[in-house]
């Protein structure tokens, strides 16, 4: 017996792709050398600089894969990948523009109405327009279809009332908008996911009352959301009114098989390893040696997926299977790391190393969460090899 | 790698499910050659698989070789394919004559006066099942690929934890039956390597199944009025499996290509080589240790055929170089490296040449 059930095809960069890296490394040594970032764990959801995603922005390295007729630069999914990892393998503050960048555009450009598409994707495409995702709530995280945040129908519009939870960035500067999924017609619990509705809600919009969250570790990156009577016009309105559900299903399959998976903490590794080349102890080469190759093979497989995107499948189990494993390693980096650090590194609270390691510590137990809960994913293979 | 629409792996795959049947690997175990198993690689020529076609091959590709590996693994062939195609690459490697007989390659210390073998190898895989051993002598100055008939070696049976042949040669000035020069650089650890290689290939296939396996039992089996599959439990243990599987069969497939895009095993493809090897470990202990929970008190009986997979995984993951020597191996080259190169290191693989 011989199966094949998983596929993650080798894929060799094209050369624009590889040209396109040795820019991005360029400009990211002369930002950190500048002063203009201090690489930080998590990046990608805790390290929000407006200034510095209008710099990519300028770059021409947000909205890459998107249509030059909507505004973006028609590039291809592989160039987006490379900036994207590249960023992250850096540390770089990629907050703000995050998810507007990986799915909010997207979402905005094959849903919205042409002139609400037009308003705002050239604004995300230049680094000055962010959005938010609103999905959560307070009686709702893994269990999505029971958000009870709802849209009444009126007068050219919807009246919006309800709560929604860790919209990450949802607080910060240029934060316009929040994918927001509602309830629009009453729950029906035989079919929990009818009714519900995608909008683009206006963050400026009177009735809207974003309050940061702090996190375990001090920091605000993700809100509480309170919506009183807020008017979003018909407009805005995501696709088709009842069909929220498919569209978040898509979302958030592309949310899971980025390289932001696997390499949150990463940054921690690099730093880390200007202390361990001196005089590494046979432990030290055994754990760099074990981490090495675990970054290999998660990169191997999540640019695998990359490519089957890139070929139009839709590698649902693989991208669920990445992103369970990739989670996990971004938390046993870290723990590996503790083992073959010096002590003094372990007690300082001063200097780039025991910073990273902290803030590591402090956020990685959100990455096991985001973006569907691990024991969700599994669950999601279980059903995709047939036994659920 | 593809295994799809590849006649030599479909070929290989029918070989293997008519012919590599339960009772085939048990009496194989049991010291009874498979004769009709091996006939049928041999005819069809897989055995040449790796073999230059301006040297008797079939004109295949390394990948399609690798392919066929894992489906070997999948099965748990009780004879000596992987060896075979493993020493018919160390012979053209040196550009010497290959005949598809049966083949093993032997890995230690030898020295080679008057065109004659002296030396020991430890754990030669299925040594007393073949007609001829391949070593790579390496000498001051000098490396060269031997061949020697395994009748005239002093052969002291061992077997590994599946009770494959792992036999002990001793080659007391044993008579060359042809020698070669391989390429220039070509040494030892390049053999080691391929034989490494050649092992994660074959634990890729052999895990697969395993699942395969596992995936199974847990629909079929009923335990408090329902399927053990439906315990959500065992889901989340099973879809843990699925991703060691999954992994295993990437890292496997990434170094095979990068062996197969290079002349012969070079810088790029040996870190490709230590990273497969690495990831088995975790791979394997996970896996086979799900698989063996999920299939409870019947998949440790020697009746079910589990064990032909899971006590060759635990033997492979040993061999050539244990998964935690060959992670020390790539620490060491990772440290070589320095902060500043790692994350180049890291996509160059992918990054075009």
């Amino acid at each position: 017996m011989s199966v094949t059930r998983f596929r993650f095809p080798f894929v060799e960069m094209p050369p624009e792709a590889t040209q396109l890296r040795q820019e991005v490394r360029e400009f990211l040594a002369q930002e950190r050398a500048n002063g203009g970032y201090t690489p930080m764990a998590d990046c990608w959801a805790g390290g929000m600089s407006a200034e510095f995603s209008r710099k990519l922005g300028q770059r021409g390295w947000l909205g890459m894969t998107w249509d030059k007729k909507y505004g973006g630069h028609g590039r291809s999914f592989l160039e987006r990948y490379v900036v994207t990892e590249e960023m992250l393998a850096a540390g770089a503050p990629v907050m703000a523009h995050w998810i507007a960048d990986r799915q909010s555009g997207p979402q905005i450009i094959k849903n919205a109405a042409p002139e609400v598409r037009d308003a705002i994707i050239p604004r995300i495409v230049s680094g000055d327009c962010f959005c938010a995702i609103g999905m959560s709530e307070p009686g709702t995280g893994s269990d999505l279809a029971s958000v009870s945040t709802r849209a009444e129908k009126v007068e050219g519009g919807w009246k919006v009332n309800g709560t929604k939870l860790w919209s990450t960035g949802a607080h910060g500067p240029g934060c316009d908008y929040m994918i927001t999924l509602l309830r629009t017609s009453p729950l029906d619990t035989s079919a929990r996911h009818k009714g519900l509705s995608q909008f683009i809600i206006d963050l400026n919009t009177p009735g809207v009352d974003v309050r940061g969250i702090a996190d375990i570790g001090g920091q605000v990156h993700f809100n509480e959301t309170n919506f009183e009577d807020v008017f979003v016009p018909d407009s805005h309105v995501l696709g088709e009114v009842g069909g929220g559900w498919n569209m978040v299903v898509g979302e958030l399959a592309l949310e899971r098989s980025g390289p932001e998976r696997f390499l949150s903490t990463f940054i921690v590794l690099q730093e880390a390893m200007r202390l361990l080349v001196n005089n590494p102890t046979e432990q030290t080469k055994e754990v760099l040696g074990q981490v090495v190759a675990k970054i290999k093979t998660l990169r191997r497989m999540s640019l695998g997926i990359a490519g089957l995107l890139q070929e139009g499948s839709s590698p649902e189990m693989e991208a669920a299977l990445v992103k369970d494993m990739s989670t996990n390693f971004e938390r046993e980096l870290l723990e590996k790391l503790r083992r073959i650090l010096p002590q003094n590194v372990l007690y300082s609270s001063a200097g780039l190393l025991p910073t990273l390691l902290r803030e590591g510590v402090l956020r990685v137990p959100s990455s096991t969460l985001r973006g569907g809960t691990n024991e969700v994913l599994k669950g999601m293979i279980a059903r995709q090899l047939g036994i659920r | 790698m593809t295994d799809s629409d590849n006649i030599i792996f479909d070929t290989a795959s029918r070989i293997f499910d008519d012919l590599s049947t339960a009772e085939v690997i048990n009496d194989a175990e049991a010291g009874t050659w498979p004769e009709a198993l091996w006939q049928a690689i041999s005819e069809s020529g897989l055995s040449l698989t790796w073999v230059p076609e301006d040297n008797g091959g079939i004109g295949a590709t390394m990948l399609d070789g690798f392919a066929v590996l894992k489906a070997a693994g999948g099965a748990a062939v009780p004879v000596p394919l992987a060896e075979t195609l493993f020493a018919g690459w160390l012979l053209a490697q040196a550009g010497l004559q290959v005949s598809g007989e049966t083949v093993t390659v032997a890995v230690g210390e030898f020295s080679l006066a008057d065109g004659k073998l002296s030396g020991s190898a430890q754990g030669v895989p299925y040594a007393r099942n073949t007609k001829q051993i391949v070593a790579l002598v390496e000498t001051a100055g000098k490396v060269q690929v031997v061949q020697v008939a395994t009748e005239q070696c002093e052969l002291i049976e061992q077997a590994n934890m599946a009770g494959e042949p792992a036999d002990t040669i001793n080659f007391n000035a044993v008579a060359v039956v042809q020698a070669g020069e391989p390429a220039e650089g070509f040494n030892g650890e390049n053999v080691v390597a391929m034989g490494a290689l050649i092992r994660c290939v074959q634990a890729a296939g052999a895990l697969s199944t395993a699942l395969e396996l596992t995936i199974e039992y847990s629909m079929e089996r009923v335990q408090f009025g329902r399927a053990i599959g439906k315990f959500q439990a065992l889901q989340h243990s099973i879809a843990a499996f699925a991703g060691e599987v999954a992994a295993i069969n990437a890292a496997a497939d990434a170094a095979a290509e990068a062996v197969a895009r290079a002349p012969s095993i070079d810088h790029e493809a040996w870190i490709e080589i230590a990273t497969a090897k690495t990831r088995l470990e975790e791979a394997v202990n996970n896996g086979a240790a799900v698989a063996h929970q999920v299939h409870g008190a019947m998949g440790f009986t020697y009746e079910h055929s589990l064990h032909h997979v899971t006590r060759r995984l635990w033997s492979w993951r040993d061999e050539f170089g244990s998964d935690v020597v060959w992670a020390r191996r790539l620490g060491e080259e990772v440290l070589s490296w320095g902060a500043d190169e790692l994350w180049p290191r890291i996509t160059a693989v992918t990054d075009a040449r």
